[in-house]
């Protein structure tokens, strides 16, 4: 299984009697980047959200590193490796950015690195270490997507989901997200992207599947998706 | 002048027991928007356990001394163990029920509490003994005793203790987290369902502290004693702004002033119609003042709906 970090089989969501994922199959291997692109309503948080353990599948199977992860708590996941950016941000806002980030080393208890980490996390975002100290709900969009991203880095996962990382953010500030990404990924970290900019996520990814109302429609290395006229027509505009 | 002072003192003194109890009420409110209505119950039963073991301790003959600590903390780790079920057994299966459904358990939890607390400790009032020779201060004409001076500076020292917690140390990180945001705290891998249970502790703790300090206060004990305190600190919590811990100790410290001028100047304001045992009354003007006029209280955000 050293293959395969991730491997999802036929996993199905419901809230209430809404069936929101369908059965899906997905896996991600180490190190490896992958985007999964669809429209509104497709089930991608969904299938995010059940991957942190925030939701429960209601049939199917999730195997992380090679065991199940179908009945271990959200918050366990963690210490497992699996952070996830969540859609939105669900940043701190009341807290000061350094306790937005130190709450991503919550899981672990090694002071020493935390710190070391705290500050490689403020080279890497230059614009919050000026406001370290500052309360996270007064930043701006984009620099509160780099403490959501920062925060979760701070749990050293080995796999990292985002969920609309770009959402909502001026063109230079997505830029400047995607290639934090891309140096992530560099880097060796398993990526999980979600993204409704279809075309920067299969640009930065290495394989990538194509979801639609609950079922994987199309799946395949990046260029061949950013390639095929099916994935042109919906997500790229062409 | 004199008269002036002394209510100061006394509200001060009073107000103190009030802002730990509101506390518990707001640290509550402020991590999982509920109402703990039993939490009054909460501070009398550890009244009633300290002023037991107190009594027994000093039966067998340990000095008193000793006994006062001993019995406190005994207290102290009674109301927790209260505080920890009240959660896991009144509250924690309704975490996604409508949220009258758990104010509803809350009150019958405070009925079942009384009840309780009235079967073991009767109906009668229990007197406090007579453990340190009470001397008293004058200080300006007013008279402040050992036993005011002694909870004054132990409820503040308490609350100082409460805030470094809070805000300075990992626990307190994730309550905050927990409070503004349960799934992304539970993201950060944080047990919420952990983080829940040490709130409702810590202000179970806090509130057997104040009983024995209100028992102390008033050198007596009753099973009844949770409902009208429970109330008032209450109102302190909603006075400061509920969910907000500095808006807890001010609106405990103000209530405690308010109540205390009131009492001491209500004949004069009457022209004699009305005593100072109409004292209680002023918690509640305040309370509905406090809805009416600014509901969020004086140190509170607006108060948003909770998704
Ligand atoms: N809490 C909920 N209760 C009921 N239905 C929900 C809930 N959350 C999502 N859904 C439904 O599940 C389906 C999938 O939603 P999901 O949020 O996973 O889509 P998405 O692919 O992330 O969409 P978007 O790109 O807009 O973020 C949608 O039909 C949505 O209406
Ligand atoms: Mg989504």
């Amino acid at each position: 299984m050293s293959d395969r970090l991730l491997e999802i089989r036929d996993l199905q969501v419901a809230y209430g009697g809404i069936h929101a994922v369908k059965g899906i199959d997905l896996h991600i291997a180490p190190g490896e980047l992958v985007a999964l692109i669809g429209s509104n309503g497709a089930g991608k948080t969904t299938t995010l959200k059940t991957l942190a353990g925030l939701l429960h599948p209601a049939g199917g199977q999730i195997h992380y590193d090679g065991n199940s992860l179908n009945d271990i708590a959200a918050h366990r996941r963690v210490t497992l490796g699996i952070a996830l950016v969540p859609e939105g941000r669900g940043i701190f806002a009341r807290l000061t950015i350094a306790d937005n980030l130190l709450m991503g080393a919550y899981s672990r208890n090694d002071q020493h690195e935390i710190a070391t980490d705290l500050e490689r996390m403020y080279a890497l975002f230059p614009r919050l270490a000026e406001r370290r100290n500052q309360l996270a709900g007064t930043l701006s969009g984009g620099e509160q997507q780099m403490v959501a991203m920062a925060r979760a880095l701070m749990s050293r996962p080995r796999l990292l989901m985002l969920d609309e990382p770009s959402m909502g953010l001026a063109p230079l500030m997505v830029q400047k997200i995607f290639e934090t990404i891309r140096d992530i990924a560099a880097l060796g970290m398993s990526i999980l992207l979600v993204e409704q900019n279809a075309r920067l996520a299969l640009q930065a990814a290495n394989r990538g599947y194509v979801m639609e109302s609950g079922t994987i429609t199309l799946s395949g290395a990046s260029d061949e998706l950013l390639g095929s006229d099916a994935v042109q027509r919906a997500y790229l505009g062409g | 002048m004199e008269i002036f002072l002394q209510q100061i003192i006394n509200g001060l003194v009073q107000g103190s027991v009030y802002a730990l109890v509101a506390l518990g009420y707001t640290m509550v409110y402020g991590i999982l928007g509920l109402i703990n209505f039993a939490h009054g119950e909460v501070v009398m039963v550890g009244a009633m356990l300290a002023l037991s073991a107190l009594t027994a301790m000093l039966g067998w003959g340990v000095p008193p001394l000793l006994a006062l600590p001993l019995s406190l903390i005994l207290a102290i780790l009674g109301c927790m163990a209260l505080g920890y079920s009240i959660e896991r057994v009144a509250y924690r299966p309704l975490r996604h029920a409508p949220r009258l459904a758990p104010l509803i358990t809350a009150i019958g939890v405070s009925i079942v509490l009384q009840n309780l607390a009235m079967m073991i400790w009767g109906r009668q009032y229990h007197a406090f003994p007579q453990l340190i020779d009470n001397q008293s201060h004058l200080i300006g004409g007013a008279i402040i005793n050992d036993i005011q001076i002694i909870i004054f500076v132990m409820a503040l020292a308490i609350m100082a203790s409460l805030m470094v917690v809070v805000h300075r140390t990992r626990l307190g990180r994730a309550m905050r987290a927990v409070a503004e945001n349960q799934h992304a705290a539970q993201l950060m891998g944080v047990d919420i369902n952990r983080v829940i249970s040490v709130t409702f502790m810590l202000g179970s703790a806090l509130a057997a502290v104040a009983g024995l300090m209100v028992s102390a206060n008033y050198g007596l004990a009753h099973y009844y004693m949770g409902f009208l305190l429970g109330l008032k600190a209450f109102t302190a919590a909603v006075l400061g702004g509920i969910g907000n811990l500095r808006g807890a100790m001010l609106g405990g410290l103000l209530l405690g002033l308010i109540e205390s001028l009131g009492a001491g100047y209500i004949g004069d304001m009457t022209g004699g119609f009305l005593g100072s045992n109409y004292q209680d009354v002023f918690a509640f003007f305040v309370l509905i003042a406090v809805l009416v006029f600014r509901p969020s209280g004086l140190l509170g955000e607006r108060i948003a709906e909770r998704a």
